[in-house]
């Protein structure tokens, strides 16, 4: 075996090198030939070519030899090489970092990062912010008017029910905060747009009782997740929705990375939270029948924090791409992908560490790392808050000037929020940004300010690392679609948009079925949005799509 | 407020006048880009819009239309045996050229468009930007001397009954532009085949210059250029010359293979475009040019381009090997540097609308296209070139090709839930 250590050339260069040695020896051996008459040049070259084919038969035998030896003495690995000749991959395919070494790594070739100006950076700060809701508008597929079990003047403390949906009534939602219940605000037909709470600053927070994971079986840590309000963290596709206790999924799937325009970065958000996500970890896998999958981000400079690549009782697999590869929607596909009549459920990193919260310090700890981001911050920066806090307060003294628009989540998928209203409770970023409502002469074909774009009409594919300042204009009007692969080159899943989105619109369920819908959340499509030609409503005709079906049961 | 665009909103009709209103708000965002806002979905959107892709592809095509003016005058010169060098008069073929060129891009745009309007209006939305680019392509696929009344019936039919009838733009199935060319060559085809038809004014006995249209035109230019000091249209030349026939390469290769093509034209003049076709495909040069600009902007699909080359590369090879008429014999190589098949591969087959939507799609469609097009072009007695007809042909079969790259992918899906299960 000490034979095989050296010839475990890992290096692309010294294999290259070699090649192009043999070569040259080779050349060098024909123009020897050279000198004799040029008329018989043909047939040189004919010698040549021979004993360059024999000398490469010799060469591709012993290469073989080695190949079986490393084969038959159980040493050749997918990492490992032994062959002379570079494997096609190494020549063309992509490369994967260090870090990765010994792992799972997918690489998405389709994607697109979006790069903003006005990112978080620095450390995390606590946040002024004394007014917090939930919003039960925000647990996709609620009845419109779930049964509150509060008052307006109660004093609540923080893990203590507010509401359930009377259709789900073992699901509890609960208080974030300790405080007192401000104001029930209804919306259109008498539903229930939020629940406010002012925060009393005490933190009070309802003793849990302690749940041994090792004795418990799985329908009391069920019960136990219900009662305390645990369970509204965990969510299920196919369709987003919050998870059906009834259900034992398939498997869990955790993204520890988001690629989005402005997101926060992960490392940041679980920094000193190792525990609890550990835990969070443990439990979920008491809940599913199948696995729990970690998706890391495979494509920066440096390893993702320790906590994650260090995580047990979880498959890890590494992804590097562009946006969207850090979708758990994506990584879904690229691990083991919803077929129909599957369930899979998601969290998002903190929503694990709120769980694992539970059971390592008895409480239910809502508390979120918020990116505030976006370029019209004075100074953009990380906040640490609670789950559901009002907007304006998270942007207070922050802003350059009052014609913006503030996104609760991310530009692509994030809702557009009044500073009067909130954070919804999946989300951990907040993005303002200029609104665009502005005429620009021949914007279409000569724009004044760069912007970002896919399209190699623009220069910027020359400069893939330029920050935009963006705003919120259409840049264009909605027109029938017309496409030239625009979305499949943003679209690293084995789905085609364009025909998937038109049998949505004429509601053929069997299409929708057999083209992948439940697979898909708005997220999964909405970069295929921005970068529509036609400037189509794909997030929305998408849902529209989910609720469909949801509905067909 | 910008001034010119409180100027131009003063012009503003009001909206109960909607065939005013639609013309308006066509004309009055492509002046300026609309204030609208995002909402409800992703809050930006990428730069790119319809009017920036068709207008990509007409600045693709600006190459084919300045020497197409060139060489309409160039042809006609030379068929009289005037100024036959390259650079002689330039500012009389030029000016002969933007004389036969102008009324048919005029009639192009106002037909096509005043429908589009028309049918914009009546349905309440707004106009669709795809006739931006049907009508700078039209008049370059075109005899010079096409009479202006044929082409507006042939682009009123073509956009009523092959777009509008559809829904407009974004669900045609044929390619309009080729099925205004097809309207043509079934409808009127003494103006669009045979020898004479690709030379302008090459009819003319004593080649009068102010007895036909516009003569008066000639006249105005005449004097311009005579006080500058430079050559004038004058009362006409010499003559054509009685051989003159005018025929393209591909005739030329019909009746006679490589050999009689050769004869007549160098295979430098069929790559620049110094020969007698349609106005705009002759110069393999730009339209090469052009491709290379659609290809890197991504404005057309480079794997149909690939593709209809490879297709069409394949086919010539098959009928090299065949070689049982002079045609099948022109060294497969050479199909590219005689008529259309470069024009058409980058400007018509890769019409997103009506080409293939997927990417294993788009290859079969290329090829497929590729192959029949050498097929009608070599075999067909009666038309030797083969890309509209064969183009128009698997635009009809590419909604049925992506149908079977979807079943392939359903099916797929379906096979991956059975093997779970």
């Amino acid at each position: 075996m000490v034979f095989n250590i050296h010839i475990r050339m890992k290096n692309l260069h010294i294999k290259l090198s070699f090649l192009f040695i043999s070569l040259c020896v080779a050349n060098s051996a024909m123009a020897q030939g050279g000198l004799m008459e040029g008329s018989q040049w043909l047939t040189l070259v004919l010698l040549g070519a021979a004993a360059f084919i024999a000398f490469f038969f010799i060469v591709q035998v012993a290469d073989n030899f080695l190949a079986i030896e490393a084969k038959s003495s159980g040493i050749d690995t997918e990492k490992n090489n032994f062959s002379v000749f570079p494997r096609m991959g190494e020549l063309f395919g992509p490369s994967v970092p260090d870090y990765t070494e010994g792992s799972k790594v997918k690489v998405l070739r389709q994607g697109h990062d979006i790069i903003l100006a006005g990112a978080a950076s620095g450390s995390v700060k606590d946040a002024n912010v004394r007014t917090f809701a939930v919003q039960p508008k925000n647990f996709i597929g609620m009845s419109p008017i779930p049964k509150v079990v509060v008052e307006v003047g109660d004093n609540v403390k923080a893990g203590e029910v507010l509401f359930y949906d009377k259709k789900k009534p073992d699901i509890k939602y609960v208080s974030p905060v300790s405080g007192e219940v401000a104001e029930i605000k209804r919306a259109e037909k008498r539903s229930i747009a939020e629940i406010i709470i002012i925060a009393d600053q005490k933190n009070e927070y309802v003793k849990l009782s302690e749940f041994n994971l090792l004795h418990g079986t799985r329908e009391e840590l069920v019960d136990y997740l219900l009662a305390t309000g645990g369970w509204s963290l965990i969510r299920q596709r196919p369709y987003d929705i919050v998870a059906d206790p009834t259900i034992t999924p398939r498997d869990i799937f955790i993204s520890t990375f988001d690629t989005a325009p402005l997101a926060p970065d992960s490392n940041v958000v679980v920094a000193g939270r190792g525990a609890a996500f550990q835990r969070g970890i443990d439990v979920l896998n008491r809940l599913t029948s199948g696995k729990v999958y970690l998706g890391l981000n495979g494509g920066a400079k440096d390893a993702p924090s320790s906590i994650f690549t260090n995580a047990t009782n979880a498959e890890k697999v590494y992804f590097k791409g562009k946006h969207p590869a850090g979708n758990v929607g994506v990584q879904i596909h690229h691990t083991a992908a919803i077929n129909a009549g599957d369930t899979v459920w998601t969290l998002g990193v903190q929503e694990v560490i709120t769980l694992g919260a539970i059971f390592t310090e008895e409480r239910f700890n809502a508390e979120r790392v918020v990116a505030i981001a976006g370029a019209e911050l004075h100074e953009p920066r990380y906040v640490r808050t609670y789950a559901g806090a009002n907007m304006g307060e998270l942007v207070k003294d922050n802003l350059s000037n009052d014609h913006i628009r503030l996104v609760s989540g991310d530009v692509l998928s994030g809702k557009t929020k009044e500073s009067n209203q909130f954070l919804n409770y999946y989300d951990d970023q907040v993005t303002v940004l200029a609104e665009g409502d502005e005429y620009e002469m021949f914007g279409w074909l000569l724009p004044l300010k760069a912007r970002p774009s896919v399209s190699r009409t623009f220069p910027n594919f020359l400069f893939p690392d330029q920050e935009f300042e963006v705003d919120t204009n259409t840049h264009g009007e909605k027109r029938a679609f017309v496409m030239s692969s625009d979305y499949e080159r943003v679209m690293p899943m084995d789905v085609h948009v364009q025909p998937l989105m038109k049998s949505i619109l004429v509601n053929d369920l069997e299409r929708m079925e057999g083209l992948g819908l439940y697979e898909l959340s708005e997220e999964d499509v909405a970069l295929c949005e921005f970068v529509c030609t036609s400037k189509m409503p794909l997030q929305k005709i998408l849902r529209e799509g989910l609720n469909t079906m949801r509905e067909q049961g | 407020m910008n001034p010119l665009l409180k100027l131009f909103k003063k012009f503003e009709p009001s909206k109960d006048n909607k065939l005013a209103h639609t013309a308006y708000d066509a004309f009055f965002t492509f002046a300026f880009a609309p204030n609208e806002t995002t909402h409800g979905g992703t809050h930006i959107k990428d730069g790119m819009d319809l009017k920036r892709l068709m207008v990509h592809v007409v600045i693709g095509l600006q190459l084919c239309y300045l020497f197409g003016t060139w060489n309409i005058g160039h042809q006609h010169f030379l068929a009289l045996g005037e100024h036959t060098g390259l650079l002689d008069a330039m500012h009389l073929k030029i000016f002969y050229g933007l004389m036969k060129l102008l009324p048919l891009f005029i009639v192009s745009n106002v037909i096509g468009l005043g429908i589009e309007f028309w049918y914009a209006a009546k349905r309440g939305h707004s106009v669709e930007e795809g006739y931006l680019v049907t009508g700078a392509l039209i008049p370059l696929i075109m005899p010079p001397d096409l009479p202006l009344w044929i082409l507006a019936v042939a682009i009123a039919f073509a956009v009523i009954i092959g777009k509008e009838a559809f829904g407009g733009t974004g669900m045609n199935i044929w390619n309009i532009a080729l099925l205004t060319r097809v309207f043509i060559f079934f409808a009127y085809p003494t103006t669009i085949s045979g020898d004479e038809v690709w030379i302008s004014g090459i009819e003319k006995i004593d080649a009068s210059y102010f007895g036909t249209e516009y003569g008066f035109m000639y006249g105005l230019a005449d004097g311009l250029f005579g006080l500058l000091g430079l050559s004038t249209f004058g009362a006409g030349g010499a003559p054509v010359i009685d051989a003159y026939t005018g025929a393209t390469p591909l005739a030329l290769a019909y009746q006679g293979g490589w050999e009689a093509v050769t004869a007549q034209y160098s295979v430098g003049d069929m790559i620049w475009g110094t020969i007698p076709g349609s106005i705009g495909e002759t110069s393999k040069v730009f339209v090469v040019l052009g491709m290379i600009f659609l290809m890197v902007t991504r404005v057309a699909d480079w794997r149909i381009i690939v593709s209809l080359i490879l297709g069409a590369a394949t086919m010539g090879m098959i009928l090299n090997a065949w070689g049982a008429t002079p045609f099948m014999d022109v060294p497969w190589y050479h199909h590219f540097t005689i008529g259309s098949l470069l024009f058409a591969a980058a400007f018509m087959a890769t019409d997103p609308v009506t080409a293939s939507a997927t990417g294993t799609g788009k290859w079969v469609y290329g090829f497929m296209i590729g192959m029949l097009g050498i097929i009608i072009r070599v075999m067909n007695p009666a038309y030797p070139e083969g890309w509209m007809l064969a183009i128009l042909f698997m635009n009809m079969f590419a909604p049925l090709i992506d149908h079977y790259v979807l079943e392939a992918n359903v099916s797929r899906r379906a096979r991956r839930a059975a093997a779970k299960a």
